[in-house]
């Protein structure tokens, strides 16, 4: 497969990993952020922290869209399916989140609820104009990459004057997120996430381009490389990392030029700005209440809100009190501190979403078996 | 959730739209947030839009670098006398 698999070959990733042992000074550690759940399986899919030295160490971050929503959202999703005679379209990673008391919306469904799984905003359109007569609510999560594609569907059934759809909007907005969990003052129990720098998201910096990190990276003096989700992509920008670490940088470089720029993607940013503004402030699950971190529907496009179109009941939602996604979430714990963790908790029961999403940091701990061997040597990885 | 995979443009379709050819699975996907999209393109798909092109010439390029990473570590080693 052209651009990916030159980008996993074992060679040279044994020469990167060579290249990055030679160049770590031996008397520090490195504690490096992979922001993107993306970047979690990769390193844990090709075992590419294996391949690190011993004081280089990856912290997962919170970039997974379904791990991060917080749950009354997700309770107010399913509450719009079973409550309001809709049809509720969502993509597949939300369907088995679990939501206060172990409710999701794959058992909305199986009570009778209408939630159809879609691949595209585009296959909600046409269950929209398929269905006149029924309204049609499309649950939109995800952060800057999958934006643009809520942006097309929302201007497209305004022109098609499609009255019976309408998006129940969640995006939201990474580098807030970088800036939240670097100003995390922490507990006496949960000590603040120590961090040395960030490998930046690969494809939020498709659309958004590499600029809006520079704030980040020069407010909190940590550098930020912005990389693709391939094993020798991630393993270019640890030795790109530490060497902006030796030599005291703290700057944005772009290890992903294939499909970033500086700029990103102007046409996409241009149709989330005709569509979307932003909030004041959105909660994150694991993070709290983040200003300016999310967006919502404009005015203009106030008819296509279901925030607005349906009464939505304010409700008291619950995480499972054991459950350590929260603290996952912000870096400050990993997988193997939670008492769940591969016990009740498993891919085919979960309880938290970090186990559900195909970019949860628990998901990859046990769909690749690292923390088995991690257990058998009494260690936590 | 922000997976993608890079793949090629083989047909152009009416209103923003084309088909594109991933390991001998083809699909439509939309091209509403790209511009110029020729076939023979490779784009980055991401539920069912194509997000950006993949740039050849950058992708060559970063290859290259890796592997000057490594062929550079051959050197010093070379140079403090190790076997390679």
């Amino acid at each position: 497969m052209k651009y990916i698999t030159e980008f996993r070959q074992k060679d040279v990733s044994a020469n990167l990993a060579r290249a990055i042992a030679q160049e770590v000074q031996p008397d520090r550690t490195y504690r490096i952020m992979e922001f993107c759940g993306g970047h979690t399986h990769a390193i844990f899919r090709y075992g590419v922290q294996d391949l690190m030295p011993a004081n280089f160490e990856f912290i997962h971050g919170p970039g997974c869209p379904v791990c991060v929503l917080p749950i009354r959202r997700l309770d107010d999703a399913i509450e719009l399916a079973e409550n309001h005679d809709v049809i509720l379209c969502s993509y597949g990673d939300m369907m088995r989140v679990p939501g206060t008391k172990q409710n999701s919306l794959l058992k909305a469904k199986a009570r009778g609820a209408d939630v159809r799984m879609v691949y595209s905003t585009l296959d909600a359109l046409k269950i929209a104009a398929d269905n006149p007569t029924k309204q049609v609510v499309f649950f939109a999560i995800g952060f800057e990459t999958t934006t643009p594609p809520t942006a097309v569907a929302v201007k497209k059934a305004k022109e098609a004057g499609l009255s019976n759809f309408s998006v129940f909007s969640n995006h939201v907005l990474t580098p807030a997120a970088v800036g939240a969990i670097l100003d995390t003052p922490g507990t006496p129990d949960e000590p603040p996430v120590e961090l040395d720098g960030f490998l930046g998201p690969s494809h939020v910096s498709t659309i958004i381009g590499t600029r809006p990190y520079e704030a980040a990276a020069q407010t909190y003096k940590k550098p930020v490389v912005i990389t693709g989700f391939e094993p020798l992509d991630v393993m270019m920008a640890a030795l790109m990392i530490v060497r902006q670490i030796n030599e005291g940088r703290h700057e944005v470089e772009n290890q992903y030029t294939r499909v970033v720029t500086a700029d990103g993607n102007k046409k996409a940013q241009a149709l989330v700005a005709e569509v979307f503004e932003l909030r004041d402030s959105f909660e994150w699950r694991g993070l709290g209440q983040i200003p300016n971190s999310a967006l919502k529907l404009r005015d203009s496009f106030a008819d296509f809100d279901a925030e607005k179109r349906f009464d939505i009941a304010p409700k008291q939602s619950r995480e499972v009190k054991s459950c350590e996604c929260p603290a996952i979430l912000r870096g400050t714990k990993g997988p193997l501190d939670c008492k769940l963790f591969g016990k009740t908790c498993t891919p085919e029961t979960p309880y938290g979403s970090c186990m559900v999403s195909s970019e949860g940091a628990c998901a990859a701990y046990y769909s690749y078996g690292r923390f088995r061997a991690d257990q058998s040597e009494g260690k936590v990885a | 959730m922000c997976l993608a995979l890079p793949a090629k443009i083989v047909a152009l379709e009416g209103e923003d739209m084309a088909v594109v050819a991933l390991e001998g699975v083809k699909k439509s996907v939309s091209i509403a947030l790209i511009e110029d999209t020729q076939v023979g393109d490779y784009v980055l798909v991401h539920v069912g839009y194509a997000l950006h092109k993949v740039s050849e010439e950058e992708a060559e390029r970063t290859l290259a670098i890796m592997a000057e990473a490594g062929v550079l570590t051959e050197e010093v080693r070379e140079s403090l006398g190790e076997a390679s």
